[in-house]
């Protein structure tokens, strides 16, 4: 094959522009709509503009900042959490062979795929017995359940690219087990460690059901807000609390983007169902 | 330390917790669903909620709505996964930026595109103003119906702008991983580009791909946000019928709403035990 076949071709052009054309759509509305008063069919742009989607926003009364202060504070829990059991079992699924191996990946993994409906459900009774339905603990807990398989999960693709004879070494030189892991393990999976502990902050972050469920309306989160607005239509707060729910996703997007193109190990490990 | 206390030591934490959360939330749901609650004095076991189930016409209406929405979006995210994996190899002007758009779906929240679905689909959205102005529609109304439709179309259309992106990213580093090498070769003994596609391609990205689809089917047949905001009240998806039911002041709808949840989970695993079946057969292994 000659060098223009690597070139790209007017076809191709056409999914490009495609892409872009259907990546932006659904979002460049939402930027606009929070700064209209008035904005009818058919016109392009608002008659009237307005901030008073914004001002309600900052007003202490409309429960938005306590939402933010809920899913950052929830969020912030579930991916420590998740972070300090998954780094474990991910390395002993990723650099260790042993009897029931598979079945235990596939236990693991499971709480991801299967609905959580049901479990949910069934753990809401149990939480309401012991006071941890309506509570911020309460719905940490449950949220742990669909970012632990996913971190473990991520942690074992990254252990298993990782070279366990560095650690040899250290400890053949007389590192205490500790130590190696502090100088040696740590920042060889901390980028890893990183990128998993964001995208476990982004399923908490944008979990709906599950709070729902079990926070049983008090424990009020962005996604629950937003939520009601989206179902009660309303163009305007709707799309205000959309952008607001959206930063942390592109925040975490600029700083992974280069561990996901390619050969990114992180994902690697989901090649085990 | 021996290797097995290790290994233990290291697993422990994390399965102990999913045993207590997953599976204990789990046996909960099934007792539920046999209709053994005790703490509201119903101590019967029976599996009436699971025979009504079936007997339910909404219940029925909603699975298949459930279905065709996971499998026709599930499909065509695979097709065009793939469509535009291959073209993003491809060098052009503005790739970077490019690249960075095709990747940006997989972090966005599903509840932040329903609203932008809302925005842009619905009757009175921005497509229909465009097409306004074209002179396409003189009347608002003329606008296909395609949110809250029959077909759940704005319900896919925000599947497909989630899923893409994610089995599209593992398509392209498929192609990375496997260079040009394969593909050089059969075109200079003489295959056509569709063949190259066909028979050098294809194979080796379809079984790469396949635990992503069981993914994004399983998400698809289990999520609620999406259907509810952009899907009807009547016949609506397996996921919110369930939470109707849950949610009803009616405690003996309680069984009912379990027994549909554990069909769910059931329906799932099934799913996934037969794929991984499938795929023994298919490398001859496990």
């Amino acid at each position: 094959m000659d060098i223009e076949d690597t070139k790209a071709s007017p076809l191709h052009w056409i999914v490009y522009i495609g892409v872009i054309v259907s990546v932006l759509g659904p979002l460049i509305p939402q930027f606009i709509w929070p700064f209209a008063k008035s904005w009818f069919f058919p016109d392009l742009l608002p008659s009237v503009w307005s901030v008073r989607a914004w001002e309600y926003i900052a007003n202490p009364n409309s429960q938005v900042l306590e939402a933010v202060w809920n899913s950052l504070v929830i969020a912030v829990l579930v991916t420590c959490i998740s972070v300090l059991l998954g780094v474990p079992a991910g390395k002993a699924l990723g650099m260790y062979r042993f009897r029931g191996k598979g079945l235990v990946e596939l236990f693991i993994l499971a709480p991801s795929i299967i609905p959580g409906l049901a479990v949910t459900m069934g753990i809401h009774v149990v939480f309401i017995r012991l006071g941890l339905s309506d509570t911020l603990l309460g719905v940490v807990l449950v949220h742990l359940i669909p970012t632990i398989p996913y971190m473990t999960i991520s942690m074992s693709g990254i252990f298993a690219n990782y070279d366990p004879d560095f650690e040899e070494q250290a400890r053949s030189l007389g590192a205490s087990t500790f130590k190696t892991f502090f100088i040696i393990t740590l920042p060889a999976i901390f980028p890893g460690i990183v990128t998993g502990a964001m995208f476990a902050f982004l399923i908490s972050w944008g979990q709906y059901l599950l709070t729902v469920l079990i926070g049983g309306g008090r424990v009020i989160t962005l996604p629950l807000l937003l939520f009601s607005f989206a179902a009660s239509r309303d163009n305007a707060f709707m799309s205000a609390l959309s952008i607001i729910f959206l930063l942390p996703a592109i925040i975490i997007l600029f700083f992974t983007s280069k561990f996901l193109s390619g050969k990114s190990s992180s994902m690697g490990g989901f090649g085990t169902i | 330390m021996t290797k097995r206390t290790t290994i233990v030591l290291l697993l422990f934490p994390t399965i102990s917790v999913l045993v207590l959360l997953f599976l204990g939330g789990l046996a909960m749901g099934l007792m539920q669903s046999f209709g053994y609650m005790p703490l509201i004095g119903m101590n019967d076991f029976n599996i009436d909620a699971y025979g009504s189930l079936f007997g339910d016409q909404e219940f029925l209406l909603s699975l298949a709505l459930t279905l065709w929405i996971s499998i026709s979006s599930t499909l065509l995210t695979m097709v065009l996964a793939i469509i535009t994996a291959l073209a993003f190899r491809k060098t052009f002007s503005g790739k970077r930026i490019a690249n960075f758009l095709y990747q940006f779906p997989i972090t966005i929240p599903h509840i932040v595109i329903a609203v932008g679905t809302l925005l842009v689909f619905s009757q009175s959205g921005m497509a229909a103003r465009f097409a306004h102005q074209a002179g396409l529609i003189a009347d608002q109304n003329q606008f296909p119906v395609v949110v809250s439709d029959k077909l759940g179309l704005g319900i896919i259309y925000v599947y497909l702008w989630k899923q893409i992106p994610f089995v599209g990213v593992i398509v392209l580093s498929i192609l990375q991983a496997m260079g040009n090498n394969y593909e050089e070769l059969a075109r200079s003994l003489g295959a056509s580009k569709w063949q190259a596609f066909r028979h050098v391609l294809l194979p080796t990205i379809i079984p790469g791909i396949l635990p992503a689809s069981i993914i994004c089917f399983s998400f698809t047949f289990g999520s609620y946000e999406v259907p509810f905001l952009l899907g009807r009240p009547y016949p609506t998806v397996i996921s919110v019928l369930a939470m109707r039911l849950y949610q009803d002041v009616d405690l003996n709808a309680r069984p009912q709403a379990m027994a549909t949840a554990v069909f769910m989970a059931a329906f799932i695993s099934i799913m996934v035990v037969l794929y991984k079946r499938l795929l023994g057969k298919m490398s001859g292994r496990r």
